[in-house]
């Protein structure tokens, strides 16, 4: 088979419910490399709990994931990283009290030869990748508490973009965002594309989603109402799916597609 | 931003150190002259200093443990109990069970039976953090029932009998004349102290230079060094000037077929091993705590569990480690407990865990997790003792002592959450 072919990501059937609730029911999505899916949906649509099975935080009930085409068990966040997948989850989880360096390495420290955690080389490696982020950011001896909401914000993108990820996963990326660092995150979202990493992006934006991602994958009540390429499709279409789970000629209908609309 | 600011101010901020630390040693300092002027001169004396040492060691031991319990966001009230229960295993096994194996005053004897109680506290204390981690049950409650359990364990070992004497040798732990490594040997670890610093200094500012960092000015870091030499050097001096009682040099001169001569042998305790114990459970655990990443996966748990969690660490195994190393530290303490008073009882360490933990508080450790550090929890043990040795010296009544210890308690809460709130 062609291997240009074969998604980067590939979730079939996934289903994961909460005392009762089904939180995603039997969803399947792809995402090749090199492409930025975004999902959309309400609040409870789904989109957050899919991409946490996908990270490892989250254990589904039933469904497969496959990588580059091979099934993978992803049964805790470190199985997730071993397969190159990084998160930027919604509420940061940073370690608040913790400095910035610390952060970044979290669970993946640099150790000297003695095995002790070698703090100068994590500095050091942390100032890299903040220069890239955050260019005048210089308060690395504080913990992130005392950081701002874009600062910290750009903490938890250098710490997924830090371990040569091939699948970002970018939960509300720009929620905590000004227009400025909104406008480098996007920057930062087309390198990575061009460097061929497959990215999800969740997002309540509308404006940051056309201007993103390449795909759009509207989610509701823990299905797929459809997916459609960013050309194809309007704003209002796209809120039209959101809104009343209908979907556009130009989309394909998912399972969650209302039907018998005209 | 720094320049309108006075010299003293830019100073002090060039040595990176803890502001709240210095605060802590100011007002132990504070305490000390206090109680030094108002018991006539009786405080600050090398005897009362190294009496102050010797009892201020077991709660210091256990407060490096509670602190890292804390930050996690646990609680543990069983140590005291757990003190207890190990206390007696401990004397059982060297008045009882090894004496029937190897006979009394066996040279084993004392290691044997540390070694068993060391291994029972990390054995306690891992069941009791396994029920936290994997069982789900709230520390306090798990705690709580241990306190419980292990109090009437510590009965039920002789049936409430008390155990005594101990073994010779195992009693050196509980410090005393023949329990301090007498001024020559002190002077060597003072010396060996002041070399660690100076090495440890030396070191960070070569690193960081070599990754091209701000470094620190090079008089700050000479004055660091100079500062904790020279409070090495004094602690040494002091504890080097607290001569032996008449009768143990009386006995130490008939023991060794000595003539006594007139003016009396000034045989100095030095360091006693007790504190040498703290000492080193201080730096070992400071050490644990910021250089490995067993301490720093402590502290992440402490600031976000969730972060902890999708970061990939295995948050319930570190916090049953935690718990592992508190009771391997209420061993340590039960030891020298035991030692000290030459008996082991089955009421020894009642009410410990309550100190300790008023130790690790008004040490700066926060009880909502995340923030403390071992240095802060051993200073405010010797806080908490400075003020009921100075009371006790006073000639205060022991009711009134738990009225002054339980105010300063929550007056040092109350100062640090204020600290804490101007910070944030």
């Amino acid at each position: 088979m062609d291997p240009a072919r074969i998604p980067l990501v590939a979730m079939r059937n996934i289903a994961l419910s909460f005392g009762g609730v089904h939180a995603v029911d039997r969803v399947s999505i792809e995402l090749h490399g090199g492409e930025v899916t975004a999902l959309v949906g309400h609040n409870g649509a789904g989109k957050s709990t899919l991409v946490k099975i996908l990270s490892g935080a989250y254990q589904r009930y039933a469904g497969t994931i496959f990588i580059r085409g091979e099934e993978v068990a992803i049964a805790s966040p470190r199985d997730a990283k071993a397969y190159g997948i990084e998160t930027i989850y919604q509420t940061l989880a940073l370690a608040d009290n913790l400095d910035t360096a610390a952060n970044l390495f979290l669970g993946r420290e640099l150790r000297t030869r003695w095995g002790t955690l070698d703090d100068i080389a994590m500095e050091a490696e942390a100032r890299k990748v903040m220069g890239r982020l955050s260019p005048y950011f210089e308060r690395f001896k504080d913990p992130v508490r005392a950081l701002s909401g874009g600062q910290r914000q750009s903490v938890a993108i250098a710490r997924a973009i830090l371990f040569d990820a091939r699948i970002l996963i970018m939960d509300e990326p720009t929620a905590a965002l000004g227009p400025q660092e909104t406008a480098q995150v996007g920057e930062i979202i087309r390198q990575l594309k061009a460097d061929g990493i497959g990215t999800f992006l969740v997002s309540h934006d509308i404006h940051d989603v056309f201007d993103l991602a390449d795909r759009i994958c509207v989610m509701k009540n823990g299905h797929i109402v459809g997916t459609a390429c960013v050309g194809d499709v309007t704003k209002d279409e796209v809120l039209g799916m959101i809104i009343l789970g209908t979907c556009p000629p130009s989309a394909t209908p998912g399972p969650g597609a209302m039907t018998a609309v005209s | 931003m720094t320049q309108s600011k006075p010299l003293a101010v830019r100073f002090l901020k060039a040595t990176e150190l803890d502001t709240r630390m210095l605060g802590m040693v100011g007002a132990l300092a504070l305490i000390s002259i206090g109680f030094h002027l108002l018991s006539g001169g009786l405080f600050l004396t090398p005897r009362n200093l190294w009496n102050l040492s010797v009892q201020s060691s077991s709660v210091a031991i256990m407060a490096t443990g509670m602190m890292l319990v804390i930050v996690t966001r646990s609680i543990d009230l069983s140590i005291g109990s757990m003190l207890g229960f190990i206390g007696m295993i401990m004397g059982v096994t060297q008045t009882d069970f090894l004496p029937r194996l190897l006979g009394f005053e066996n040279p084993a004897t004392w290691a044997v039976s540390l070694a068993i109680g060391l291994s029972l506290g990390v054995v306690l204390g891992g069941l009791q953090g396994f029920v936290v981690a994997y069982l789900g049950v709230p520390s306090f409650i798990v705690t709580l029932g241990g306190l419980l359990v292990w109090r009437g364990a510590a009965w039920w070992v002789t049936s409430g009998q008390t155990i005594a004497p101990l073994d010779s040798r195992f009693r050196l732990m509980g410090g005393g004349p023949e329990g301090s490594i007498g001024a020559d040997w002190s002077w060597v670890t003072g010396a060996l102290a002041c070399f660690a610093v100076i090495l440890l200094l030396a070191n960070g500012r070569i690193r960081r230079r070599k990754f091209l960092f701000p470094l620190r000015p090079l008089t700050a870091e000479i004055f660091l060094g100079a500062a904790a030499c020279a409070l090495i050097v004094g602690a040494i001096a002091i504890v080097n000037a607290y001569p032996w009682p008449v009768g143990s040099v009386r006995r130490f001169a008939e023991a060794n077929g000595l003539s006594l001569p007139a003016g009396g042998l000034f045989i100095a305790h030095g360091i006693a091993i007790p504190v040498l114990i703290a000492i080193s459970v201080g730096v070992t655990m400071t050490f644990f705590a910021t250089r490995t990443r067993f301490g720093r996966y402590v502290y992440a748990i402490g600031g976000n569990p969730e972060a902890a969690v999708l970061a990939g660490i295995d948050t319930r195994w570190i916090i049953v480690k935690v718990f592992m190393l508190m009771g391997f530290l209420a061993a340590v303490s039960g030891a020298i407990s035991i030692a000290r008073l030459d008996a082991a009882t089955n009421s020894e360490g009642t009410l410990a865990e309550l100190l300790v933990i008023a130790a690790a508080v008004i040490g700066g450790t926060s009880l909502a997790g995340g923030a403390g550090t071992i240095a802060g929890s051993m200073l405010g043990a010797v806080l908490m003792q400075s003020l009921q040795s100075g009371m006790v010296l006073l000639g205060v009544d022991t009711p009134l002592q738990s009225i002054a210890v339980g105010a300063v308690l929550v007056i040092a809460a109350w100062l640090d959450a204020a600290h804490r709130r101007r910070r944030a």
